[in-house]
């Protein structure tokens, strides 16, 4: 069987968002996929040492939310402080109850399984970030190297 | 349920775990060898068809008891 090829750019740096590219990944490559991530802008948290990423229900008016406060709860007072980190809190208790992995085991099987995990050089110097906050074994490049591998990939996902 | 050779209880996993702990087990497994997977994901019943199916490992059996599902893939 030819390896399949899948290419994916990781765009999003909150909790829930994190999920999609690891999951996806992780999957192709159990099923004999050969993978590459490449992360850009908020997707660069996911490559943090110490992820701690969180998610919002501001903006979000598709996330269930406790007591089904989604339902009457007013928008606004979901900006209030704290409630972030509350349902942060809460989506990671009902994460680990229902034998969803965390990020980090995700992101451990994915780089066991050779993903290869691409950090956007660009968006690095943009936020002045530190390569010395990023997990080893990844690699620093830019947009035409992403087309090198996405050009002859079989899906290629923007998420 | 037909002989095995190795088991992996996976129950209270979620996808993709299932799956990825399977790959990894079938792995250290030699061709030919039946690999015993026990889940309670609902989902992993679909999702194991699917991994036969692109991996080449046959699925001789899939079947729900006492509330988990049980599968028997043979390495290829």
């Amino acid at each position: 069987m030819e390896e399949k090829k899948l290419a994916i750019i990781a765009t999003k740096g909150s909790l829930d968002w994190a999920y999609p590219p690891f999951i996806l990944s992780s999957t192709a490559a159990a099923l004999g996929y050969e993978v590459e991530i490449f992360f850009t802008f908020y997707g660069l948290q996911l490559l943090k040492k110490k992820l701690d990423l969180e998610v919002t229900p501001l903006g979000n008016p598709g996330m269930p939310m406790p007591m089904a406060m989604d339902k009457w709860f007013p928008v606004i007072l979901t900006a209030l402080p704290g409630m972030q980190a509350m349902m942060t809190g809460m989506m990671k208790k009902k994460m680990a109850d229902k034998g969803v992995a965390s990020l980090e085991e995700l992101r451990e099987l994915c780089q066991e399984a050779d993903v290869k995990l691409i950090a956007c050089q660009m968006t690095v110097d943009l936020f002045d970030m530190n390569p010395s906050d990023f997990i080893d074994g990844i690699e620093y490049a830019g947009a035409a190297r992403f087309f090198e591998f996405a050009g002859e990939s079989d899906i290629c996902l923007y998420i | 349920m037909a002989d095995f050779d190795q088991e992996l209880d996976a129950s209270g996993l979620n996808c993709p775990l299932p799956i990825l702990r399977a790959k990894k087990t079938l792995a250290g497994m030699e061709a030919g060898q039946v690999l015993h997977i026990i889940a309670t994901d609902p989902g992993s019943v679909k999702d194991f068809e699917a991994f036969a199916k692109q991996t080449g490992n046959e699925l001789m059996e899939s079947k729900e008891e006492g509330g988990k599902f049980h599968f028997l893939i043979k390495k290829a």
